[in-house]
């Protein structure tokens, strides 16, 4: 019986995969975005210390929700593959009783992750910048691993929700969208493209943590720009498939 | 029997006596179809809405627009009133003029000089002397006969909210009888039944039944006079959609004519009314436009209900709330929805005249409704934040299809049962007394006897609980005692006979018993128990404060640890009132719901273990205290929906559940099918009530620095809903710190 270490679950998310869904924040995480809003899930091996069919049993009692809304549990983090055994059994367990289960992740693990995409029904998959310069930039890290991760998904098909973070000043530009658009293409089975306009409610969390702000002064993204981009976006993902 | 009004309706058992429930399930349309169909507001009610706002802003400024000084309470003491003669479809106010409030002595003259002065009225001074010196009130009696034991326990506020000095309210006429019946034949049954009670010997309950039959048959005199003071016969049956709707409305004009109770609902009628109308529109003399018209202008008349209350009680009960509560939907216990296109029309109203807090639209929430049902409701919620749910599922194999909702949460079916309403016990309170030796910990007397001295030190759980039990014990007894005092004297002093004309003589009885502040209990045993609880005592040994050493499960994390405190908790409650005879053999349910008193009841509250400091809060009914519910809605959700309902709360279990657009989901579709799916799963669960808010902290923030931006705005709290800008400052931060489900 695997165990992980989970930093919190939020019993009620609905804007992180279709439905009603049971959000799983795990914890610990490689990158160092700049605009995170969870610095408190970077840490490894620290939080809550959970065996997976007693974190199973608790996701169990949302079932009925689950059930009226055709949701689920996703696992977000935090970097969720950076726990892959827990993970797997996590997967496994929802499987077995018929659970939806989505992954929000970035791509940040190292390794094989065949048989996750294999188990899993969706992939939230944060495309955090499509220049390499530009990603290690902003997360600290190489795109390489994400790199990595992606091209894995042409063996073990799974639906993905593209989603990325449009930051002003740095990624706000027509030419940026289409570079995402892309991006999009080269990636198998994406079903649905997500623009996150930036916002700032993770300044109190630096704060409140004792830690410089790296987007000190940075405005919060104007939603209906990025609305528009990713209405955009989703059309031409419609014309493509059809 | 037959009518002339009758023709085209399905015959059936509801022809040879009363029974509306069998007419309705004869010949309702259930309709399982989108809202489409709806008509905007029509001219006249354009115009009747524009002086129906002005008036009530005029209101808002002043706090009361006008009160009678002279006339007192009752049926037909009153000239005929009007809002706008010429445009005004449904007719009927409760005094000669509208938003005038009307003095009602019998309950207690002590409310009522209150009251006036507070907005510099008087009452007619020989009206007073006369009153004061011939007729004995309610209050009167009931003090009268008081022990010092109630007395204690009421000052202290261990038990609080009695009904002892103003109507009981919570009782519901089944107003729908004298539209399917007329006056003249309601009159004949209650003649009929005398005639019964008549044969029997002249025991202390026959001579009562008597005496109250005979009253009964006054009142329902009296409700024609009233009528036809407005032009209408209400002696016959109602011929068209239009008399349904007018009769129905003088039944319930009536009650409000003669009783102050502090809730005061109208029934379960959209699906009645529908009969009537689809009957208009088959025989051609009604259309759409015209349906809603109708509808439209009684619920303006609804809105118009008014109360003079002290500003004591709109303290208690923010907001000048009078709870007409219209129960809406359902299924049949034939397996067929309830659900007609007037249930539709109903909620319609919120955008035809805007958002309000009344009338309280209560969707009887069930798993099966139909689905374009269930996304109508969900999107009039996101809109308006006007709507409650409750478990039709729950309630229907309890009560059938025909009952409804009184106050918040009471359910009870129509003209068949009524209930003694109870307020509530303090159990926050209780918990201290079971620590501090039965002393009040803020005023410092002695209240509970049954109780010794808690030893110095860490708390021992086992001497907590078997403390606390016999404190519940003697409370419970009290508790029961205490209300069979206050109703015996309000049967005897201020009895509703119009509202009891309009229930069957063999009426079923409820007495509702309840609870405030189960969370702060739960959390405090919780901590007692997991964690290290140390008291900190005064100089007289009165708890002051209380250290905590440790963490421990909280009330709302769906975490069964806790959770399971709360529900023992209630199911000793309940099991140790039942083993107390209620007056007139009334059956003990229990509620926890404390409407907006939580805020009240926690400021006579000293320190609770679980943190909560002196002076603070109550969470409201059934909430987990706010902030506490770390684990998200679904979590919190689940903790409520361990609460019984049948067999033990089974006078409701209150949640208020407020939620921003944006956690909602990213399209407003979603958002619709997210919060359906989110009433389908708490209430497969059990679950009882919801109370739905849409809307972010920043809106209330706004609202209350600019309120003239915001008029209109609603929002639910407790059981009902308040326009937010008739809160005060105090309870508008309550509501604001409220745990609000935010997505980040």
């Amino acid at each position: 019986m695997a165990k992980g270490y989970i930093h919190s679950i939020e019993s009620m998310g609905m804007v992180d995969g279709p439905g009603v869904r049971c959000v799983v924040f795990m914890q610990g995480c490689a990158m160092r975005c700049q605009y995170c809003h969870n610095p408190d899930t970077w840490k490894l091996q620290v939080g809550e210390e959970v065996e997976a069919k007693d974190l199973f049993a608790k996701i169990l009692r949302f079932r009925p929700y689950f059930e009226s809304s055709g949701g689920g549990v996703t696992f977000s983090g935090g970097e969720p593959l950076l726990q892959k055994e827990f993970l797997t059994e996590m997967l496994q367990l929802c499987k077995a009783e018929g659970i939806h289960t989505a992954i929000d992740t970035a791509g940040g693990g190292m390794g094989d992750f065949g048989e996750i995409l294999d188990l899993a029904d969706l992939l939230l998959l944060d495309i955090k910048h499509t220049n390499e310069e530009k990603y290690r930039e902003l997360t600290g890290i190489s795109i390489g691993r994400y790199e990595f991760f992606v091209s894995q998904l042409k063996e073990h098909p799974v639906d993905v929700w593209l989603r990325a973070v449009i930051i002003p000043g740095i990624n706000d530009n027509d030419g940026y969208i289409q570079d995402l658009w892309e991006a999009a293409k080269q990636i198998p089975n994406v079903k649905k493209i997500e623009l996150l306009p930036y916002h700032t409610m993770g300044v109190k969390k630096y704060e409140a943590m004792g830690m410089p702000y790296p987007l000190e002064g940075v405005p919060a993204m104007d939603r209906k720009k990025v609305a528009q981009w990713q209405e955009k976006l989703n059309k031409a993902l419609i014309e493509t498939n059809f | 029997m037959n009518f002339e009004a009758w023709n085209g309706f399905r015959s059936g058992r509801w022809m040879e006596s009363v029974d509306v429930k069998d007419f309705i399930q004869k010949n309702y349309t259930p309709y399982e179809g989108n809202e489409d169909f709806l008509a905007p507001p029509t001219e006249k009610t354009k115009k009747l809405y524009a002086k129906f706002k002005e008036l009530l802003l005029q209101e808002m400024k002043q706090g009361v627009l006008d009160v009678e000084t002279y006339r007192v309470s009752g049926i037909d003491n009153f000239e005929p009133g009007y809002l706008d003669k010429e445009n005004e479809e449904i007719v009927g106010l409760q005094t000669d003029a509208p938003f005038k409030r009307m003095i009602n002595p019998y309950g207690g003259m002590r409310m009522v000089e209150q009251s006036l002065s507070a907005y510099g009225y008087e009452m007619d001074e020989a009206r007073k002397i006369h009153f004061k010196e011939f007729r004995k009130t309610h209050n009167d009696g009931v003090f009268d006969a008081y022990t010092p034991a109630m007395r204690r326990a009421r000052s202290v506020g261990l038990m609080t909210g009695l009904p002892d000095a103003y109507g009981r309210g919570r009782i519901i006429g089944d107003y729908r009888r004298i539209a399917l019946y007329g006056i003249d034949f309601l009159v004949q049954q209650k003649e009929a039944d005398f005639e019964k009670y008549a044969s029997l010997p002249a025991s202390e309950d026959v001579i009562r039944m008597r005496e109250e039959l005979r009253m009964q048959i006054r009142a329902l005199g009296q409700m024609k006079n009233m009528a036809l003071r407005y032009g209408v016969d209400i002696s016959q049956p109602a011929t068209n959609a239009k008399e349904a709707i007018q009769f129905t409305y003088f039944g319930y004009l009536a009650a409000i004519k003669e009783n102050n109770g502090a809730a005061m609902s109208f029934g379960r009628n959209s699906t009645f009314f529908d009969i009537y109308i689809t009957r208009d529109m088959k025989n051609g003399i009604l259309d759409e436009a015209g349906a809603q018209e109708l509808i439209d202008h009684l619920v303006l008349k609804l809105r118009m209900v008014r109360h003079l209350r002290t500003p004591e009680y709109n303290e208690l009960f923010s907001g000048d709330p009078t709870w007409v509560t219209e129960s809406i939907g359902g299924m049949g216990e034939d397996g067929r929805t309830q659900v007609t296109k007037s249930s539709f029309r109903f909620l319609h109203t919120l955008t035809n005249l805007d958002p309000a807090p009344e009338p309280n639209m209560t969707v009887l929430w069930s798993v099966q409704l139909p689905d374009a049902f269930k996304k109508y409701c969900a999107k009039m919620s996101i809109a308006t934040d006007s709507l409650q749910y409750e478990s039709d599922d729950e309630m229907r194999p309890l009560y059938g299809d025909d009952y409804a909702i009184a106050c918040c949460v009471s359910s009870m079916e129509l003209g068949k049962r009524m209930q003694f309403f109870g307020a509530r016990v303090n159990l926050a309170k209780t918990l201290l007394m079971s620590l501090n030796d039965g002393y009040d910990e803020k005023k410092g007397i002695k209240v509970l006897e049954n109780t010794e001295p808690m030893p110095d030190g860490v708390l021992d759980y086992d001497k907590v609980k078997a403390a606390f039990d016999r404190c519940i014990e003697e409370v419970a007894a009290l508790y029961v005692s205490t209300m069979n005092t206050i109703h015996y004297m309000h049967d005897k002093y201020a009895y509703e006979a119009g509202q009891m004309a309009l229930h069957d003589t063999e009426v079923k009885r409820f007495m509702a018993f309840g609870i405030a502040g189960l969370s702060v209990v739960a959390d405090s045993l919780s901590a007692i128990k997991y964690a290290k609880v140390t008291p900190i005592r005064n100089e007289e040994g009165i708890t002051v404060d209380f250290e905590v050493e440790g963490d421990f499960p909280k009330y709302g994390n769906d975490d069964d640890r806790v959770d399971k405190l709360a529900v023992e908790v209630v199911q000793k409650f309940s099991s140790e009132l039942k083993k107390h005879a209620t007056y007139r053999d009334a059956e003990h349910t229990l509620s926890v719901l404390t409407i907006t008193s939580n805020v009240v009841y926690g400021k006579k509250t000293g320190t609770t273990p679980d943190g909560r400091k002196v002076g603070e809060p109550l969470a409201p009914g059934a909430n987990p205290m706010h902030g506490r519910d770390a684990s998200g809605a679904l979590a919190s959700l689940n903790s409520v929906a361990k609460i019984p309902y049948a067999g033990c709360c089974q006078d409701g279990i209150s949640n208020t559940f407020s939620i921003t657009p944006d956690a909602l989901g990213k399209e407003r579709e979603t958002r619709v099918s997210n919060l359906v799916a989110l009433l389908d799963g708490y209430f497969k669960q059990k679950a009882f009530h919801l109370n739905v808010n849409v809307l972010s902290r920043e809106t209330l923030v706004d609202a209350m620095e600019h309120p003239e931006k915001y008029p209109t705005l609603t929002i639910r709290i407790s059981g009902y809903a308040v326009h937010f800008n008739r809160l005060t400052k105090e309870q508008q931060l309550e509501v604001i710190s409220r745990t609000m489900h935010e997505s980040i």
